[in-house]
Parts: C-alpha cells; sequence; structure tokens
C-alpha cells in the first residue's frame, strides 16, 4: 500500500517578478518497504517537493493537487493533525542536517526530546530505553548518547540524523542528499542503512540525490525530475543502464564505468545550464540541451507516456520506435 | 638551485614531495601524524589524482605543496629546487603552483565581479595587461566570449560558471602546476563531465600538471594519468590508473572499487567503521584492525597474519611501476591495461 501519494502536485512561488512554478504536475508513489530514488539537479524542483510532503513550503508558496501521507492530504488538514503527521507520520533529514544537531546537548537528550513531545505516554525511562534500541538499529553503540556532537564523526551524526528521523515511528522518510557530505566507504554503509530499515520497519523511504549511479544500485524505483517535472520514472537498475530520456542517459553517462575503455578520457558532459524556473523554454523545456532534439520538440511539451513494463517517460522519443 | 642536468624543460618531475612526514600537535598531547613518509612525484602536463578518505591525509598533502603547511620532516621540490618558505620565494612558487577548491560558492567573494575575482592573482604579482590576462583567462576556462561575463557577479552564474571563474582565476598567473581539491565534488552531475574534459584541455593546451586530491575514483579514470592511494598518512598503493583500477593490489583499494556503484560483479566490501585516528595509527600495517584479507583469512593461510599485526612496511617510493605496501604477496600481474572492452 502507498504511504505516500503525490497526485499532480503543483507548487508556484509568488515573487515580485510574477509567479515562480518550481513544481509542475508531479504525480508519485512510495510503498511499505520501498525505497524511492528522486535525482534531478539543483533547481528542478526537487527539494520544493519535499517542503510540500510536511508543508514545509513558505507563504509565498501555493500548492495544488494532492499530498497524501498515509491516504490523508497533508495540504488541507489541520494545524493540529499536521504537528502529528510531522515527525509522526513523515520525517524528513534534510541536506547538510548533520550540522544542525545541538553542539551543547548530549545525543541521547537530543533524541528524547521528540519522543516525549509526540507520545503523550512516553515517560522519560522508556523514551531512553526507545534511544538505545534506535542507536543499535542505526548501528551506533548505546553509549553515543552520552556523546555531544563534536565527539562523532560525519558519518556517525548523519546515523544520528536519521535515528532522530526514526524516533516517531514515521511511515515515510526522506532523506535529502544523505550522503552528499560523506566518505565513499561511509557513503556506502549509510545508503545500506536507509534500505535496512525501510525493509525491516516497512516504511517509505525517498532518497534525493544528484548522484544517479548511487541511486541506481540503492534504490527499487528512481524518478529523474527537470524543470519541476519527472521526466523518467522506473525501476533503478533498468532506468540507469537503458533510460529512455536523453537527459537521464547523460546523467547516467556523467558517472563512469571504470575499466570501460571508451570513458577512460574521456569524461561525458551535458552542455548548458538547466532553465530558470520562471523562463521556461517552449515545448519540451530539455530541447535546447538536447543532442536528439527534433523540430517539434521546440512546440510539443510531452508528458509522461508508457516506456516498458512500469516505466514511463517524457520524450517524444518514447513509444515513436526511436530512444 | 637546480642540479646539473636538470633544466626546466627536462622530462624530470616538475613537482617532487619525498619522506613528507606533517605532524600535528593536537590537544591532550597526542600528536596526529597527519602525513607519515610520503613520496610523490609529478611530472610536466601530468595528471594525479591522489584518492583516499577523509582523515587519510589527502588534503594535507594538498596544502604542504602550496606551501600552506610547513612539514615536519621530508622535502617538497619545484623543478629540482626545494621548497623555500621565505617569503618572497614563497610568493614567486604559489604563482607557480595554484589552488583550486572544491566549492566554487565558497571560494569567491559575492560582492566581487568576475573580473575583480579573476584579476586578484595578477594584481598581487604585479603582472602586467590586467584586462587582457583577464579576459584570456576566462576564454581559456570555457567562459566564452568572456566580455559577457566580466560584470556579473557570483549569484548570477550557475554552479558550473562559477567553477570555471575559479579555475580562471588560478590561470590568470600563468602557472605550471594547480592543485585541485575534489573539483567536481559539489557540482551538478551534468556539469562534472564538462568540467573534467575543461581540465583535460588545459592540460593539452598550456601543458599544465594537475593533481587532483579526491574520493571519486570514477574522476580519476575520467582524467588521471596515475593515481596515488593514501591511507592514513600513508601512500598504500601507486601507479597508472589503468592499472590501479582494473588490477587493485591492496585490500584498501579494492575495498574503495567495490563500493563505488557502478562497478558491478565486484562483491561489496564496506569496511566497517571509518578512517581510523591518525594519532593513534596501529602497528605494523596501519590497514590491519580494517583489512578484510586479514579477518577472511586469507593473510593467516598465507603465513603473513604476525607480520600483518606487528611488522612495519616500506615508503613506497614516488614513480616507478604499480606497487602496493602490502604484507600479502599479489596476486602476479596480468599484462598491464587489459581493460574491459566488451562494453564499447
Amino acid at each position: 500500500m502507498a504511504v505516500l501519494e503525490l497526485r499532480d502536485v503543483h507548487l508556484t512561488y509568488r515573487t515580485a517578478q510574477g509567479p515562480v512554478p518550481a513544481v509542475r504536475g508531479v504525480d508519485l508513489s512510495v510503498d511499505g518497504g520501498e525505497v524511492l530514488g528522486l535525482a534531478g539537479e539543483s533547481g528542478c524542483g526537487k527539494s520544493s517537493l519535499v517542503a510540500s510532503v510536511l508543508r514545509l513550503q513558505p507563504r509565498s508558496a501555493t500548492v495544488t493537487g494532492q499530498v497524501l501521507v498515509g491516504g490523508e492530504n497533508v495540504q488541507t488538514m489541520s494545524w493540529r493533525r499536521l504537528r502529528a503527521v510531522r515527525w509522526g507520520e513523515a520525517a524528513v533529514v534534510f541536506q547538510g542536517a548533520l550540522h544542525s544537531l545541538n553542539p551543547i546537548q548530549r545525543i541521547g537528550r537530543q533524541l528524547v526530546e521528540p519522543i516525549l513531545l509526540h507520545d503523550s505516554a512516553a515517560t522519560p525511562r522508556t523514551a531512553a530505553d526507545k534511544v538505545a534500541g534506535l542507536l543499535a538499529q542505526v548501528g551506533l553503540p548505546e553509549t553515543h548518547a552520552d556523546s555531544y556532537p563534536h565527539q562523532l564523526s560525519g558519518g556517525q551524526k548523519q546515523r544520528v540524523m536519521i535515528a532522530l528521523a526514526l524516533t516517531c515511528d514515521p511511515q515515510v522518510l526522506i532523506a535529502d542528499e544523505p550522503t552528499t557530505a560523506l566518505d565513499v566507504m561511509v557513503q556506502a554503509q549509510v545508503l545500506e542503512l536507509l534500505v535496512g530499515i525501510a525493509r525491516q520497519r516497512g516504511m517509505g523511504v525517498v532518497i534525493i540525490s544528484h548522484d544517479l549511479s548511487v541511486l541506481a544500485t540503492t534504490c527499487h524505483r528512481v524518478a529523474v525530475m527537470y524543470a519541476g517535472r519527472v521526466v523518467e520514472l522506473g525501476p533503478a537498475q533498468e532506468l540507469f543502464e537503458h533510460a529512455r530520456h536523453p537527459y537521464v542517459r547523460a546523467l547516467a553517462r556523467a558517472f563512469p564505468t571504470i575499466g570501460e575503455a571508451r570513458s577512460r578520457y574521456a569524461p561525458a558532459g551535458l552542455p548548458g545550464d538547466p532553465p530558470f524556473p520562471d523562463r521556461l523554454p517552449s515545448g519540451c523545456p530539455f530541447h535546447p540541451r538536447c543532442a536528439d532534439a527534433v523540430d517539434e520538440c521546440s512546440s510539443v511539451d510531452v508528458r509522461l507516456r508508457p516506456a516498458g513494463p512500469g516505466r514511463v517517460a517524457a520524450c517524444v522519443h518514447v513509444g515513436a520506435g526511436v530512444g | 638551485m637546480s642540479l646539473p642536468g636538470e633544466s626546466d624543460t627536462g622530462s624530470g618531475p616538475v613537482l617532487e614531495v619525498e619522506d613528507l612526514s606533517v605532524t600535528f600537535r593536537g590537544r591532550g598531547g597526542l600528536a596526529a601524524r597527519a602525513l607519515d613518509g610520503v613520496n610523490l612525484a609529478i611530472g610536466a602536463a601530468e595528471i594525479v589524482a591522489v584518492v583516499g578518505e577523509s582523515g587519510c591525509g589527502k588534503t594535507t598533502l594538498g596544502r604542504s605543496i602550496l606551501g600552506l603547511v610547513r612539514p615536519t620532516s621530508g622535502t617538497i621540490r619545484f623543478r629540482g629546487e626545494p621548497l623555500s618558505y621565505a617569503a618572497r620565494a614563497l610568493k614567486r612558487y604559489r604563482r607557480d603552483v595554484q589552488l583550486v577548491l572544491q566549492d566554487p560558492t565558497g571560494a569567491l567573494n559575492p560582492r566581487h565581479s568576475v573580473y575583480e575575482a579573476v584579476a586578484e592573482g595578477p594584481r598581487v604579482h604585479r603582472l602586467g595587461d590586467e584586462p587582457g590576462r583577464v579576459a584570456r583567462s576566462l576564454a581559456q576556462a570555457g567562459l566564452r566570449p568572456p566580455e559577457r561575463f566580466l560584470l556579473r557577479y557570483p549569484h548570477e552564474l550557475s554552479g558550473g560558471q562559477r567553477q570555471r571563474v575559479v579555475i580562471a582565476g588560478a590561470l590568470a598567473v600563468e602557472p605550471k602546476v594547480v592543485v585541485a581539491d575534489e573539483p567536481v565534488s559539489s557540482l551538478d552531475a551534468s556539469v562534472r563531465g564538462e568540467i573534467l574534459a575543461l581540465l583535460l584541455r588545459l592540460r593539452e593546451q598550456l601543458g599544465l600538471s594537475l593533481l587532483v586530491v579526491t574520493h571519486d575514483l570514477g574522476l580519476a579514470w575520467n582524467i588521471a594519468d596515475r593515481i596515488v592511494v593514501m591511507y592514513l598518512g600513508r601512500v598504500v598503493e601507486q601507479g597508472s590508473t589503468e592499472q590501479v583500477l582494473s588490477h587493485p593490489q591492496h585490500p584498501y583499494t579494492r575495498a574503495l572499487l567495490s563500493v563505488v556503484p557502478e562497478i558491478e560483479h565486484i562483491p561489496s566490501v564496506v569496511l566497517s567503521g571509518e578512517a581510523p585516528d591518525p594519532s593513534r595509527i596501529p602497528p605494523g600495517c596501519r590497514f590491519h584492525p580494517r583489512c578484510p584479507a586479514l579477518a577472511d583469512g586469507t593473510a593467516a593461510a598465507a603465513g603473513i597474519a604476525d607480520d600483518c599485526r606487528g611488522r612495519e612496511l616500506g615508503v613506497l617510493p614516488a614513480t616507478g611501476d604499480h606497487l602496493a605496501a602490502c604484507h600479502l604477496r599479489p596476486p602476479p600481474l596480468h599484462p598491464p591495461a587489459a581493460l574491459r572492452e566488451s562494453a564499447g
């Protein structure tokens, strides 16, 4: 069953220069126990989309469509219910959040706080027991409850952040660039942890990253966003190896296969920059950077179409026998 | 003083690091041996990647090469001459050896225009024809036409353009060597390839030597001629990129490779724990507490488990063949550069 469902979500910022559409109609669902990857460049709307899941968008933003967490629409529920849903039903580990631990409070105390706030039946003793269990689950010794953040390494802090997100047993966990600041080896450890947690708890986990190769090996399915929309969605490994959308192909090629002769001394990039959301090109927003663009790309705004079992892609070439 | 027979244009290394050690005094009296006997050489127009986890000493190595950290012992030579720490000599040296940092947004002053950012180096070094130099460097860094960018501010540029401005700033003083610390890790995936292609082009067109400090083995595969793998202040494996990445000999290099997501068919070896503390370097082989070959009994079967735990390994030389600092005798090498060709 889907624990998180987005139906035709739009998010538009009002600015002095006029409306800026950051998210332009996204449909996504995450099942319990599933790990979904969300990829895209800076400015593609992925962080705005995450904000809408917990209704954290600023006042200047208008959200339309439905954001359903456990079947309830987050965007229209009462404040009282929203307070319970945040952390209790859906939790986010924000990008760079490992720097947001309170430097002068012991880890244990920071973990106990949300439990006592959200669970009226909890006592300091049961909360402390729960914290010990959580630390064990994220692979940290129980004694770290008495540590201060500066005594932990980056990877350990990221584990604490994940434990913090789990304190109120949410059904949905969103991790925004959880490994960007971490080393390769630690990165692998943290990703393994997230996948393990999704499986053990039957939670829906969303991992956001600009590194498609990381998502391909960790997630069940991956969605790639461009200019406020999902442009391709499918099973992770298939999408990475045989992308149907030219943008996704370029992203996949950006990370070479080590040992493969053709990428030696030949880094693959994608020329140009992503468009500004308030100045989108006509037709397919990717067409000015697309190597496979044809005439109709500058006029036809292609929406997602079937691209094989469990796969969709938004490109004129999909389903036309090309690509 | 340059030695006889060694000239600027000779085939000798442009930059050499010999038996370099850097010890930081820590609080509580524990000394951290950030670098513990490192040999390294960079030839003219050569790209060398230094890879390893945080705390392996790769950043300290970069900083020592720039003269920002004084070595506790050992020597750094530029064109055969030992680095002098006298102010004037150091200033001259820093024209020849430039730095490009990880995060272009942090490296650029938000209130300086592109022109000012790039002109700073030439101004400090009192080089003539400032406008011409700035325009030329911007064009070399791929910002064309340069006039379009001169009066822009960092916030008006994309991440990739900002990194190009930082690179142009380094190029403006005509360096021979550029030390780049994680030059693409803060950039979007689509921009990454463009910046790496630029670095390759600069090597070809300007004969620039590059030392790239990174934890990204894919980057090394994309652009580096040679790879130096560091662990806890020592070089544990070095050789040509093809040899090191296609036939890694050190269990640490193999573990690093196994967690690269693109490589299939290698069982992932996720090392437990993080890079250990340089203030507590283990005896024997410094990798032994995390070594999968010791843990799974391979080392014991080869009869060297005691060596791993107690016998210190030698320091690898700067150049020469593919070498690894490991007690375990590696399997015989396949013919070099036996690349996987099926994929192409």
